[in-house]
């Protein structure tokens, strides 16, 4: 898998390239401002770019208008930001074309690397990986939401999950329950959320998190 | 020795005291003579003011007795008259009067030691050519004018007197007496006459030098009520108002540098420290126990994520980043979308403000979207933000239960103190029931 990464403090992104490549993965260009990063994916298109939310020379969101404008240019491009903060604003922005392949983390998720590669891997596939700051929030935002507070708290867990982006095999993975109940779960929530289910996992969260946000 | 010495250096003030006294007098004297020619100098000025229209009328008056030939001659000389005499005159007449003005301002500051200052309104920017109309009309709009004008009447009616009296005084006493004593009544016979005549002179020489500083002070005093800057009260108002709101902000800042200063103490600060203890620890265990070393480095690594999730909540709270990258709207907007009752927000585009007002404005509207999650048991709220005008105006509504008290809390307090600073203004309605409605208002010039 080759990755475009575009971050302008050198020792973050010499540390992203070499845990990237640690894991096997290929750093396609490592750049420092928005300008050179859409240039980079417009040359040769990665599988993924890796973008941080602040750069040169405004140091305000250069970062998320430059992977925007790099995903007019190169439709579908899967994008991972990365930022010190997290803001739903920004992230209904990323996700606002509803294709997926959008991922939204703040830096601390790099420490964990499997982690951090395994949602590199999942929005390279076309899916979505939100930090679980921006689902807990959103799910602290729907406390009156009857519906929601009516779920059990280990169906709130699974829905926290699913909105952050992961398959039923994930999360079954971290829960430690089977993938079946993670289905069984999953019904139930869509049952009373008044979703309609979908087996095609990015629809999925997209649903989901449009329900949460509304 | 050293007491002769200290002996003649009393003596010397005293002759000394007395020879300032007497050159003090006499310098006066001179400087009230030259206040004096200024005073005639007024009166000459005011003249020219009162004559030259006075003159424009009467031959206007003096053109309608006159047969229709004559009288157009005479109205082409009168356009000239005008142009020339009247216009020119009055224009170069204020000048004058204003250069008379500044000089006693000068000499009151440097002779009197009390200085006057000015206070003339700042030329507009166009339309001031030495003599031009606009420098007619822009220097009798301005109020300074007219009180130097005014001076000008005081000074030469009976402000001069002060000025006046010592130099009569001398003049009587010097050239009066003992000069008539020595040459006027150097026939008669009779010295007791003389003697009276040089005693007299004398003593009003004398009164003239000790009383000429004094008048002379009440003259620069008088001077400096006159042509001094008027006292405003709404500008002392004004003041007093800067004043405080500027303590206020000065309190809460450093009120607020004290916080993030024990937040990053107690916090960040603490938690860097037992990630250095931890790392230092698993270094030592490297060797011995792979297992411990293990559980030490995921230790570091959450107190490391910890001080990162504690940085940012400062940060947030210092200067929110959506702020920092999109300004006010948006900021307000990714404030809603994180509020429990829903929130709707209605914006014009109004682009970047300057960074104290947005800030000041964020953190308001951010309270009080506070107090309507805690306190008004509300389902939806409304923001609505304008800019017009150097007006930044912004609504907050609510479907809460109302009967909000701003005298009740800190909340309102704090958010009317942040906006004081920017001569910003709150209002609030909050019938029981409802709905509230909080309007901000802050002027910002750009």
């Amino acid at each position: 898998m080759r990755i475009v990464i575009a971050e302008d403090l050198f020792l973050l992104r010499d540390g992203l390239t070499r845990m990237l490549e640690a894991h096997g993965l290929e750093i396609g260009a490592a750049v420092d401002n928005g300008d050179d990063l859409v240039a980079a994916v417009t040359a040769d298109p990665p599988d993924l770019a890796i973008v941080d939310i602040r750069l040169p020379p405004s140091f305000t969101d250069e970062g998320l208008r430059a992977a925007l404008a790099a995903r007019k240019q190169v439709p579908g491009l899967p994008i991972l930001v990365l930022s010190q903060y997290v803001e739903q604003l920004y992230a209904r922005e990323l996700l606002a074309d509803g294709t997926g392949g959008i991922g939204y983390l703040l830096k601390d998720r790099v420490f964990d690397s499997d982690q951090f590669v395994e949602a590199i891997r999942r929005v390279a596939a076309g899916g979505t990986a939100m930090d679980p700051e921006v689902i807990a929030r959103l799910l602290a935002r729907n406390t009156d939401n009857d519906a929601v507070s009516a779920l059990s708290p280990r169906e709130r867990e699974v829905l926290g999950l699913m909105a952050e982006g992961r398959s039923n095999a994930a999360i079954g993975q971290q829960l430690v329950i089977t993938e079946r109940a993670v289905a069984k779960h999953t019904a139930s929530i869509f049952l009373r959320l008044g979703l309609q289910p979908s087996e095609d996992d990015n629809r999925r969260v997209l649903a989901v998190l449009a329900y949460l946000g509304s | 020795m050293h007491m002769s010495a200290g002996w003649m250096g009393e003596t010397d003030d005293r002759h000394g005291g007395s020879r300032q006294r007497l050159s003090a007098g006499l310098f006066a004297l001179v400087r009230g003579s030259a206040f004096l020619a200024l005073a005639i100098a007024g009166l000459a000025l005011l003249a020219v003011l009162v004559l030259v229209p006075g003159l424009a009328v009467l031959g206007v008056v003096a053109m309608v007795g006159l047969p229709p030939a004559h009288g157009l001659v005479l109205a082409l000389a009168l356009w000239a008259g005008d142009v020339l005499v009247v216009r020119y005159g009055v224009i170069v007449a204020l000048l004058w009067t204003r250069r008379l003005a500044k000089l006693t301002r000068r000499l009151s500051e440097e002779w009197l030691g009390l200085p006057i200052l000015e206070s003339y309104l700042k030329a507009p920017d166009h339309d001031v050519a030495r003599l031009s109309v606009g420098r007619l009309r822009w220097m009798m709009s301005d109020p300074a004018t007219r009180r130097d004008l005014l001076w000008m009447v005081t000074n030469a009616s009976f402000g001069w007197i002060l000025a006046m009296v010592p130099v009569i005084l001398a003049s009587a006493g010097l050239i009066g007496c003992v000069g008539y004593a020595i040459v006027g009544v150097s026939h008669a016979a009779r010295p007791l006459e003389r003697i009276t005549l040089v005693v007299l002179g004398v003593a009003l020489t004398a009164l003239a030098l000790w009383s000429a500083p004094l008048l002379l002070q009440a003259y620069g005093g008088l001077a400096r009520t006159m042509l001094g800057p008027r006292e405003d009260p709404e500008l002392a108002q004004r003041v007093r108002h800067l004043a405080q709101t500027r303590a206020e902000t000065i309190d809460a800042s450093a009120a607020e540098i004290r916080r993030i200063e024990r937040d990053l103490h107690d916090g960040a600060q603490a938690r860097l420290v037992a990630m250095g203890m931890a790392l230092g620890a698993a270094e030592d265990l490297l060797d011995t126990d792979p297992e411990a070393t293990r559980k030490l480095l995921v230790e570091a690594r959450q107190a490391s994520s910890k001080a990162l999730a504690e940085l940012r909540a400062l940060v947030s709270g210092v200067l929110p980043p959506v702020l920092a990258d999109r300004g006010l709207v948006d900021a307000v907007r990714a404030l809603a979308l994180d509020s429990v009752p829903r929130v709707v927000v209605t914006a014009e585009p109004i682009g970047r403000l300057p960074a104290p007002v947005e800030s000041a404005a964020y953190f308001a509207v951010s309270e009080l979207l506070a107090n309507v999650t805690k306190h008004a048991e509300a389902r939806q709220a409304w923001i609505e933000i304008r800019y017009r005008q150097e007006m930044l105006a912004i609504c907050v509504t609510d479907d809460g239960r109302g009967g909000a008290d701003p005298g009740r809390g800190t909340g309102m307090r704090g958010i009317e103190r942040r906006l004081a600073a920017f001569d910003g203004v709150l209002a609030l309605s909050s019938p029981p029931g409802g709905p509230t409605v909080v309007q901000l208002e802050i002027p910002c010039e750009s």
